[in-house]
């Protein structure tokens, strides 16, 4: 009743609204949402221009020890570590890692995640089976632990080191969260075309000759854009999380002279309780959690403004 | 005079929506007198099902209700929650559209009937059980005992829907208002259901208020009929006087568009239905009539008695014969 | 029904068999197992080298090898650890029945709490008592569990010690240093904080499933019908509300309490909490195999029982799925 009640009001010649738009203006009316998009491009900007908005280098010390472990104060916005570095500027910098991690790997993930969830729930059959299986049994089990076995088995995979580079590399952790990643995002793609497939219009473009290439293109994929897109959301913050996760027990990415993510200056939180240097654990567990927030709004939002029951509820 | 068990006077129905404010039901009066059936005819969006919804309080709390309804002397419009929650299901029924998604797949057919009438009647939990086998044999289902035990989707789409009539005459209501039960089912089965429809209407001297888009369902199983356009009535009265002599021009383009054997070409309606946003101003259907003047864009029609029907055209007076035969 | 069960539980067979080889095989691949072995004994003689390469099963054939693995651990012959030559059982089972502790606690507080919270939600969406819960929950699911618990950390032992003198509830370890034997209340106080955080993520996750259950079935044909009937609001939200929203939460609570068993591991670390968490990061840390395998064996085996009762209690609760 509800979509009668909409469908005449919207008929004949008075409004045209794209699903685009619908889907657009939904999102927008999240509040938390749109707040969320603005801290996310604020520190994007940040980070991107990270030369400049840091105030100094990544490994440079304000103070040399024996006096280091300053407090936040003028010369040191949010204070200084061990050996007196600069902590909002090695913030800004371990940001930039972390999203490149969280980034990167939510795409291949994504992308591979979509692809193999079209085929599988449109092929059904043996693929399908088979896809099922693996995945679920990767999901069913402890997050960490597949994880740190993953970890270790693909490091000691020898020959394709060159493409992953070494066990702390950036490069070798996003190829792991990738490999974690996919596997989601192509149950949840499944679960779209599963249901997509019952659907007359993909019956109608069968009955004209569409080739099944052609559906999973032109069709299937398209109409599957919101799940993908609140995957994406969840992928990036599942890789973020994890990298933290790694970094806490010391398998953090080391990218050069000390370089550090916001994982690692997460895990330093741990030391920095019991020492009474509360800096060092409030601001980036802080900025993780707005991070982790924020990308949770807008994935929630997402859901929301993709979704194709209208009006459940709120 | 026969009794009215329904008054509805000038109900009025809005929703805001995202896009405006839907005038769903914009003035529509409307009489149900005891123990007949009152078929209520109109196109998808013309308001029939929202003004029945409304009559149950079963609109979400987006829709703005306005006017009178009056059910065996109560004034339904501004009673509680809890009133309607004892006047639904005992003096007046509801029944929907697709019998599957109306009945709770987890809850046994059985305990379903016996929630109806243990609701508003004092019966222990075998006297309903019991009640509740008779009802399953009333609408015509075989091994009543047997079939009460079991689910929704082991029984067939119209075995389903004389459940769901069972479970809206428990309690012996007054009035059961129909909503296009028989939309979702086959042809041979939709006869049934009618023919079930109107033998517990006979038994039990309840009205019902059969709500559809389908002329011949109403010519088969109706007293009186009302047709409805844009949220307002368009003609009322008996069903033998509608089909034979129609005097509104919607009722008569209706009546032109059933296919027949033996006429050749199809006469649709012309034009589409109408935006309830922002409706036509006064005839709401001058748009799609072959008879508008000025008149009919400055002045919304009430209904007046012409012949033997209540007609809302400014024009009733003025227009041609009509007779089905052509 | 029953044979629905029996025909589960038959394949879960060949499941667990096929899952503890990739398990021994990724082991294998990953913690080089005799490397590790020699790493932690200084004086190895071939003699030694061998009859651990045979008790553990780590023939160059991976198939040969898992067998032989698979018969010694199904007679009992159990391998033992390669740090100090402990016995790996008592070690095992302690672990276990820390973390099952845990576990349970956590998950009874935080389902419960979860669902009450998700229904209180639910009752009137948009509202404020929703747009707060939901929020809430948002928080706890977006603050990882070190976070939590440092920050649980920080306020209960340090400050608190800080403020009031003593700390309000302990931070590390089951019992205190050196005590034995069984103190109910003791061990309630050591495990609070732990609960707490644990708890927290499934408050955070349930009470979302449950307001997203709950609008699926408040939105659907049978709920009208139910209203129509003219039947009281506390039976509608109960009988058909809930009884049709809490079926698929059923499934994942068994589903999820399955991988409790070893998903306590940040937790358990941070409060040095010695349940199964801590045995795996140490034994994984050492390569010692001969302490993973059974772990994992336990974890599969946990994961497999708990999808089996998932399966069974949908159908119990579903009758649609009963058919197949």
């Amino acid at each position: 009743m509800r979509g009668l009640i909409l469908g005449f009001a919207l008929n004949s010649h008075s409004q045209r609204i794209t699903p685009r738009q619908m889907a657009l203006s939904r999102f927008f009316s999240h509040k938390a949402a749109v707040i969320s998009c603005l801290i996310l491009l604020i520190l994007t900007l940040f980070v991107i221009l990270a030369p400049f908005t840091a105030r100094y280098g990544v490994n440079q010390s304000v103070q040399l020890p024996p006096n280091s472990f300053l407090t936040p104060r003028a010369n040191a916005w949010l204070g200084t570590d061990d050996i007196g570095r600069d902590l909002y500027s090695r913030l800004i910098y371990g940001v930039r890692v972390s999203l490149m991690i969280g980034l990167v790997s939510a795409i291949v993930s994504v992308t591979i995640g979509a692809l193999v969830g079209a085929v599988a729930g449109f092929r059904g059959g043996r693929f399908d089976d088979i896809v099922m299986r693996i995945t679920d049994l990767f999901l069913a089990f402890p997050f960490l632990v597949t994880l740190l076995i993953v970890r270790n088995v693909l490091g000691a995979i020898s020959w394709i080191k060159p493409l992953t580079g070494e066990m702390n590399s950036v490069r070798f952790i996003i190829i792991l969260f990738s490999i974690f990643g996919w596997m989601s995002v192509a149950r949840i793609v499944r679960g779209q075309v599963l249901s997509l497939k019952e659907r007359e219009f993909i019956e109608a473009a069968r009955a004209v000759g569409a080739s099944r290439r052609f559906i999973i293109r032109q069709h299937l994929i398209p109409n599957s854009i919101g799940p993908i897109m609140v995957s994406l959301t969840f992928s990036v913050v599942g890789a973020i999380t994890g990298e933290s996760t790694l970094a806490f027990f010391g398998y953090g990415p080391q990218a050069g002279e000390g370089a550090t993510s916001l994982g690692i200056l997460v895990g330093a939180a741990k030391g920095a309780v019991q020492t009474g240097y509360w800096w060092l654990a409030v601001f980036p567990c802080l900025t993780l959690v707005v991070i982790s927030l924020s990308i949770n709004f807008i994935g929630d939002a997402l859901r929301d403004a993709t979704d194709t029951q209208l009006d459940r509820g709120a | 005079m026969t009794e009215i068990i329904l008054k509805i006077r000038n109900l009025h129905v809005t929703f805001d929506t995202p896009f405006g404010q839907v005038l769903a039901v914009r003035g529509v009066d409307l009489d149900v007198m005891k123990g007949e059936v009152l078929g209520v005819v109109g196109e998808s969006g013309s308001g029939k099902s929202v003004s029945f919804l409304a009559t149950m309080g079963l609109l979400s709390s987006r829709a703005r209700v306005s006017g009178s309804i009056v059910l065996d002397g109560e004034e339904l419009i501004g009673k509680s929650p809890q009133q309607m929650r004892s006047v639904r299901g005992r003096v007046m029924s509801m029944i929907f559209q697709d019998p599957l998604s109306a009945l709770n797949p987890v809850h046994r057919i059985g305990k379903q009937i016996s929630e109806m009438l243990q609701s508003h009647q004092e019966l222990t939990k075998k006297q309903a059980a019991t009640r509740a086998t008779e009802l399953l044999d009333l609408v015509g289902i075989t091994q009543p005992a047997e079939r009460a035990t079991q689910f929704p989707h082991e029984f067939s789409g119209g075995m389903r829907q004389r459940v769901v009539i069972a479970i809206a005459i428990a309690n012996n209501p007054k009035l059961l208002i129909a909503d296009e039960p028989t939309t979702a089912l086959d042809v041979t089965v939709q006869a049934q259901i009618l023919e079930v429809i109107k033998r517990v209407q006979q038994q039990l001297g309840t009205a019902v208020v059969l709500i559809t888009h389908d002329l011949g369902i109403i010519a088969r199983v109706a007293d009186r009929v009302d047709v409805m356009y844009a949220g307002r009535n368009v003609e009322q009265g008996l069903v033998d006087d509608l089909y034979d002599h129609p005097s509104h021009p919607y009722t008569r383009g209706l009546l032109r568009s059933i296919p027949r054997p033996g006429k050749e070409r199809l006469t649709p309606i012309a034009g589409f239905p109408p935006n309830m946003i922002s409706p036509p101003s006064g005839c709401a259907f001058r748009t799609r009539c072959e008879y508008a003047t000025e008149q009919c864009e400055t002045t919304i029609p009430e209904l007046k008695l012409f012949t033997d029907l209540q007609t809302a055209c400014l024009r009733a007076n003025e227009l041609p014969d009509f007779r089905i035969a052509q | 029904m029953f044979r629905f069960i029996l025909r589960r539980v038959a394949w879960s067979i060949p499941t667990l068999l096929i899952v503890t080889f990739l398990v021994y095989v990724a082991l294998r691949v990953g913690t080089d197992p005799v490397e590790s072995y020699k790493r932690s004994n200084a004086r190895l003689t071939p003699e030694k080298i061998r009859q651990y390469i045979d008790s553990n099963g780590l023939d160059p054939n991976y198939v040969l090898g898992y067998f032989r693995w698979l018969k010694n651990f199904l007679t009992g012959d159990w391998p033992r650890s390669i740090k100090g030559s402990r016995e790996v059982w008592p070690a095992l089972k302690d672990a276990m029945a820390n973390t099952l502790r845990l576990g349970i606690a956590a998950t009874v507080v935080g389902v419960i709490f979860g669902l009450i919270l998700g229904l209180v939600a639910v009752l009137r969406p948009g509202g404020r008592r929703d747009v707060l819960i939901n929020s809430g929950a948002f928080l706890g699911i977006s603050i990882p569990p070190y976070i939590s618990a440092v920050l649980l950390q920080l306020l209960f032992a340090v400050y608190w010690q800080r403020w009031f003198g003593t700390s309000l509830f302990p931070t590390s370890g089951v019992y205190p240093a050196g005590h034995t034997g069984f103190d109910l209340f003791l061990m309630l106080k050591y495990m609070a904080l732990p609960t707490i955080v644990v708890a927290i993520q499934i408050v955070a996750t349930y009470s979302r499933y449950l307001r997203s259950s709950m609008l699926d079935v408040l939105n659907s044909d049978y709920m009208r019908t139910a209203r129509s009937k003219g039947i009281s609001e506390r039976r509608i939200l109960i009988n058909h509300g809930m009884r049709n929203a809490l079926i698929p939460i059923v499934t994942v609570a068994a589903i999820d309490f399955g991988a409790i068993v070893g998903g306590l591991i940040i937790t358990e670390n941070i409060f040095s909490y010695p349940g199964m968490g801590l045995y795996f990061l140490k034994s994984f840390g050492d390569g010692d195999f001969p302490l993973l395998m059974p772990w994992m064996v336990i974890i599969v085996l946990s994961i497999l029982i708990f999808n089996l009762i998932a399966d069974i209690s949908y159908a119990w609760l579903d009758p649609r799925i009963r058919l197949e």
